[in-house]
C-alpha cells in the first residue's frame, strides 16, 4: 500500500527538482506518445528542444524566444502576485488588450508628430489601461463582495468586442486600403517599440525582466510583498498582523492589470506592429499556466516563460517539418503542466511503501 | 476488588516516528470509575481508541471478562458493551434529538418508542432532556447529554468519557458526577480520561499514569494529593508560578460600552462589555467555550475595529485603529488559535517573528524588511523561553502544539508590552510549560505592564489572575477580586447550569 506522509515542511530539495524530472517525464512520455504516431521519438524531442536554440535555423528562432516569452513573464509575474495572495485575476487577456488600445491609441493621436516622449506617455498609457480595467473586478469585489474570477474573465469578452470596434472604427488606418487595422507603429521612429528586431530585442523584454527583478525584491524584502505571502498562507494570521484585505485586493488586482496592459502595449509597438482585430492571441491565458509553472516565484516565472515559448516554437517547426499534428502538440505541452503539478507534491508530501499488513 | 471487567496486557502501538503506547497494561474492574492520567501527548487518546476498536495495537492483548477481546471496529466494541463519549461531539445541530440519537443506531425503533426510552432514561439518571429539542439549541452541556444518552441506550458494561467538563460550568459538572456515580453504582464501569487533577480526586476509584505512552504509574486518588499526581504525570518536580506582591498602578486598559456584531454567523456578539485593567493587574476572564472569547480578543487586538472611544490605552481612543498601530502602542495580543491565526503554517519562525515583531522590534524600516533582526528576535525567543526546535528557518507547522505556543506567547511578551491580552494561554501545552507561561505571565505584570488573560482553564485563572470576570454569551460579568471567589460562584458567572434542569436523583 502506498501512504502519502505530508513533511514536517517543504522540501527545499525537491522543490528545486520537481521542475527537473517532470521534463525529463514529459520527454519520456511525449516520446512514446511521438512513437504511436509513427515518427522517431528522438528526433521529434530533438526538434522541439534542441532546434530551435542550437539548430540549423537557431538564428530565426532565437529571436521569437524573447517575442514569445517577454510578454508571458510579464503577464505571469503580475498574476503570481494576486495567486499568491489567493487572488485570483483570470482576465489578463482583457488588459492586456486594453493596454494595448489605450497605449496604440496614444501614440497615433500624436500622429504625424515624432517626439521622444511620445513612447514612454504610449508606456504610462498602456499601464493604464490595463489598470483600469483590472480595476473594476477590484472595486467590485471590495465595495460589494464579487467574485473577481468571474467579473475579470467576462471582461476579456467586453475587451475583445471593444477591440474589434477600435479597429474597425476609431484607430483604423485612414490610409489602410479599408483593411480593418490600425497604422503600423514600426513605421514611425517615435512609436517603434523594437530595440533590435534581429534579436528580438525590445521594450518588453526589457520591461519583463525589470518586472522580475523588482517582483523579487517586493516579495522577499518588502513589507508588503510578505504580507502578500502572509495571505496566501493563512488569511487569519495576515488580518492579525494588519493586513488590510481591500487594500491587498486593490494592489495585487492593479499591478497584475497594469503589467499585462503593459505588455500589450509592448505587443503592439514592437512584434505586432498595429491594432487588429486578431490582435489578442491568448498571452493572458497562457501566462496563468506560465506562473503556476514558476511555482509563482519571479525567477521561476522567468523560466517557466522561456520553456513555454520553446515547446511553442519546437512545437511549430515539428509540426512543419515531421508533420505532427498540432493536437500532439498540445498534448505534449499539457503533459508537461500536468507532470509539473503532479511532481509538484513531492515538495509538501513524501511517499511511503507501507505494509499492508495490520498487526 | 470487585471482579474484572477488562484487562490490558502489555498494548504497543507506534506510529511512524513516535511509540504512541508501550507496552501498556492495566485492569478495570466491574462497576469502577477508573481514571486514565496524561499530559497531552501521553498516549491516553490512543490507548482508548484501541478499546473502542478505531486503532488496532502492534502487539498486546486486552480480555473482556475473561474473553480476548479484539474488536475490529467501532461497532464490534459496541456489541461488546463497550460505549465512548468523544471530547468533539457528533451531532447535527438541524435534527432533534432523537432523529440524532436515531441516525447512531443499527436498527432505530419507531420515533415514538424512541422518544419514550430517552425520556425513560434520561429521567432515570438525572440527566432531563426534551427528546424534540432541536440540537442546534442546545447549550454544550446539554449535547453532552444527548452523547452520554445515545450510548446509555445500548445498556454499556463500560463507558468511555474523553475530556468530558472541558465544556462543562463547575455545576454541570456536579450534574454530570452524580450521573456516573449511579452508573458506577448500578455496575458500569467507567474510564474517565482527564487532567482535571481535583475532578479524578472526587469521582475516581482508581488511576493509571501514562507518561510518553508508558504506564508510569497508579494510585488511588482519593488517598493521593493532586500535587502528587501532577509529579506522576509530568516526571519531575513541578514548580508552582510565584507572584510576588505588587500594588496596582494607574488605569491600563478601560474598555467601557463595548459592543461588537459576531464576524461570523457562528460567531457570538459582544454585549455592552465594560472592564478596567490596570498597570501591573492580571485580569482573569474565563466562561465556556463560544462565549465571546474569540470576539473579545478580536476587538483588542485590532482585527474588529469599534467605535473610538470603546476602547482606551491610557486614556487615549484607539477602538478604530488597526493591529499594527495598537502594537505601536504596546498593545499586544496572542490568539488562542496557534497555526493559522497566531502563525502562519508554512512560513520560517524567522518570518513568524516578523509577523507581530516587525513594529516594535524595528525589524522594518520604509517598508523594506529586515531579515537578519528578525532571525536574531526569533533566535532570542527560542532561547528565552525553551522553544524545542533545530532552528529559526524552521515552518511554524512542525513544531509541536506546546513548542509553537510557546514561542508565540514569547514572541509577544519579549515586545516588552503594556498591555497584554492573551487566550487560552497553555492549552494543549504539558504542564512544566504552562508553569512557565504563567510565570512569564506573571513576571510581565510584576513589572508594570497589565495582563488579560482569557482562559477556560480555571485552575489557571484562580493561579494567576487579580480580578477575574466570566464572559457569558457575550456579556462580562462584575469583576471580583479572585481572592474572595470560590468555585461555587465562579461556576454561576459563567451562567451557572445555563439553564439545563437540575438532576434529582
Amino acid at each position: 500500500m502506498i501512504v502519502l506522509e505530508k513533511r514536517p515542511q517543504p522540501s527545499q530539495a525537491w522543490s528545486m527538482a520537481t521542475p527537473l524530472i517532470a521534463v525529463l517525464a514529459t520527454m519520456f512520455f511525449g516520446g512514446l506518445l511521438f512513437l504511436t504516431l509513427g515518427k522517431n521519438p528522438i528526433e521529434a524531442i530533438r526538434t522541439i528542444f534542441y532546434d530551435p536554440l542550437f539548430g540549423e535555423f537557431a538564428f530565426y528562432y532565437r529571436p521569437q524566444l524573447l517575442v514569445k516569452g517577454a510578454p508571458l513573464v510579464l503577464i505571469a509575474i503580475g498574476l503570481s502576485l494576486g495567486f499568491k495572495a489567493g487572488i485570483w485575476n483570470i482576465g489578463a487577456e482583457g488588459q492586456y488588450i486594453m493596454g494595448a488600445i489605450v497605449g496604440a491609441g496614444i501614440g497615433l493621436a500624436f500622429y504625424p508628430l515624432e517626439a521622444w516622449y511620445i513612447l514612454p506617455l504610449m508606456v504610462i498609457g498602456g499601464a493604464f489601461g490595463g489598470w483600469i480595467w483590472a480595476m473594476i473586478p477590484g472595486i467590485l469585489k471590495v465595495r460589494f463582495g464579487t467574485n473577481e474570477i468571474l467579473v475579470s474573465l467576462m471582461l476579456v469578452y467586453v475587451a475583445e468586442q471593444l477591440l474589434a470596434s477600435m479597429s474597425l472604427g476609431l484607430l483604423k488606418n485612414p490610409e489602410g486600403h479599408g483593411f480593418p487595422g490600425s497604422r503600423n507603429l514600426n513605421d514611425y521612429a517615435s512609436t517603434n517599440g523594437w530595440i533590435d528586431q534581429n534579436v528580438g530585442m525590445h521594450w518588453g523584454v526589457v520591461a519583463a525582466l525589470i518586472a522580475v527583478i523588482f517582483a523579487y525584491i517586493l516579495l522577499n524584502r518588502h513589507m508588503l510583498g510578505f504580507h502578500i505571502r502572509l495571505t496566501g498562507d493563512a488569511p487569519r494570521a495576515a488580518k492579525f498582523a494588519g493586513v488590510k484585505p481591500a487594500r491587498l485586493i486593490l494592489f495585487t488586482l492593479g499591478m497584475s492589470g497594469a503589467l499585462a496592459g503593459l505588455a500589450g502595449l509592448f505587443e503592439a509597438s514592437g512584434p505586432a506592429g498595429q491594432i487588429t482585430i486578431d490582435f489578442s492571441t491568448g498571452y493572458g491565458f497562457t501566462a496563468i499556466i506560465v506562473a503556476f509553472l514558476g511555482r509563482l516565484h519571479p525567477v521561476g516565472i522567468l523560466l517557466a516563460g522561456a520553456l513555454m515559448a520553446l515547446t511553442y516554437i519546437g512545437g511549430d517547426i515539428a509540426q512543419g517539418s515531421l508533420g505532427l499534428p498540432a493536437a500532439a502538440i498540445q498534448v505534449f505541452q499539457g503533459m508537461l503542466l500536468f507532470f509539473l503539478l503532479a511532481f509538484d507534491l513531492l515538495t509538501n508530501f513524501r511517499i511511503r511503501l507501507a505494509s499492508g499488513k495490520v498487526a | 476488588m470487585t471482579d474484572i471487567l477488562l484487562s490490558l496486557k502489555g498494548l504497543t502501538k507506534a506510529y511512524p516516528g513516535v511509540v504512541a503506547n508501550n507496552n501498556v497494561s492495566f485492569d478495570i474492574g466491574v462497576g469502577e470509575v477508573h481514571a486514565l492520567l496524561g499530559e497531552n501527548g501521553a498516549g491516553k487518546s490512543t490507548l482508548v481508541k484501541m478499546i473502542y476498536g478505531l486503532v488496532k495495537p502492534d502487539s498486546g492483548t486486552m480480555t473482556l471478562r475473561g474473553q480476548a477481546f479484539t474488536p475490529s471496529e467501532p461497532r464490534a466494541a459496541r456489541a461488546d458493551g463497550i460505549a465512548m463519549v468523544f471530547q468533539h461531539f457528533s451531532l447535527f445541530d438541524a435534527l432533534n434529538v432523537a432523529e440524532n440519537i436515531a441516525l447512531g443506531m443499527e436498527n432505530p425503533p419507531a420515533m415514538r418508542d424512541l422518544a419514550m426510552r430517552i425520556r425513560e432514561v434520561s429521567e432515570n439518571y438525572g440527566l432531563p432532556l426534551d427528546p424534540y429539542k432541536t440540537v442546534g439549541g442546545l447549550s454544550a452541556g446539554e449535547r453532552q447529554r444527548v452523547e452520554i444518552i445515545r450510548c446509555l441506550l445500548q445498556d454499556p458494561k463500560l463507558l468511555i468519557m474523553d475530556e468530558p467538563t472541558s465544556v462543562l460550568t463547575p455545576q454541570e459538572v456536579d450534574i454530570l458526577f452524580e450521573t456516573l456515580r449511579k452508573l458506577s453504582s448500578e455496575g458500569t464501569a467507567i474510564l474517565y480520561i482527564s487532567h482535571k487533577l481535583e475532578e479524578i480526586r472526587s469521582l475516581c476509584d482508581h488511576a493509571t499514569v501514562l507518561r510518553l505512552g508508558e504506564n508510569v504509574g497508579e494510585c488511588t486518588p482519593a488517598d493521593t494529593t493532586a500535587r502528587e499526581m501532577a509529579e506522576l504525570m509530568v516526571g519531575t518536580e513541578l514548580l508552582t508560578p510565584e507572584r510576588s506582591g505588587r500594588d496596582f498602578g494607574e488605569v491600563a486598559l478601560d474598555i467601557s460600552g463595548l459592543s461588537a456584531d459576531a464576524p461570523s454567523d457562528f460567531g457570538t456578539s459582544l454585549k455592552n462589555v465594560h472592564m478596567t485593567v490596570r498597570k501591573g493587574e492580571v485580569f482573569g476572564i474565563g466562561g465556556v467555550a463560544g462565549n465571546g472569547q474569540d470576539e473579545l480578543l478580536g476587538v483588542l487586538s485590532g482585527e474588529t475595529t469599534t467605535q473610538a472611544d470603546a476602547v482606551r490605552l491610557h486614556g487615549g481612543p484607539v477602538g478604530n485603529l488597526g493591529p499594527t498601530a495598537r502594537r505601536k502602542l504596546g498593545l499586544l495580543t496572542a490568539p488562542e488559535e496557534r497555526l493559522g491565526h497566531a502563525a502562519a503554517p508554512d512560513m520560517s519562525l524567522t518570518e513568524n517573528a516578523m509577523l507581530t515583531g516587525s513594529a516594535r522590534e524595528g525589524l522594518e524600516s520604509n517598508g523594506f524588511l529586515k531579515w537578519g533582526l528578525a532571525k536574531d528576535f526569533a533566535d532570542k525567543i527560542i532561547k528565552a523561553f525553551d522553544v524545542r526546535t533545530p532552528g529559526p528557518e524552521n515552518a511554524a507547522r512542525s513544531l509541536s502544539g506546546g513548542n509553537l505556543q510557546k514561542f508565540v506567547i514569547g514572541r509577544e511578551v519579549l515586545q516588552h508590552p503594556e498591555v497584554l491580552v492573551v487566550n487560552q494561554p497553555t492549552w494543549g501545552v504539558d504542564a512544566a510549560a504552562a508553569a512557565s507561561i504563567r510565570q512569564a505571565l506573571l513576571d510581565l505584570a510584576a513589572n508594570g505592564a497589565a495582563v488579560i488573560c482569557i482562559s477556560q482553564d480555571l485552575d489557571e485563572l484562580m493561579e494567576i489572575s487579580d480580578n477575574f470576570a466570566a464572559l457569558n454569551e457575550g456579556r462580562l460579568s462584575a469583576p471580583r477580586p479572585t481572592a474572595e471567589l470560590n468555585v461555587e460562584e465562579i461556576g454561576l458567572m459563567m451562567g451557572g447550569a445555563h439553564g439545563m434542569e437540575v438532576s434529582h436523583v
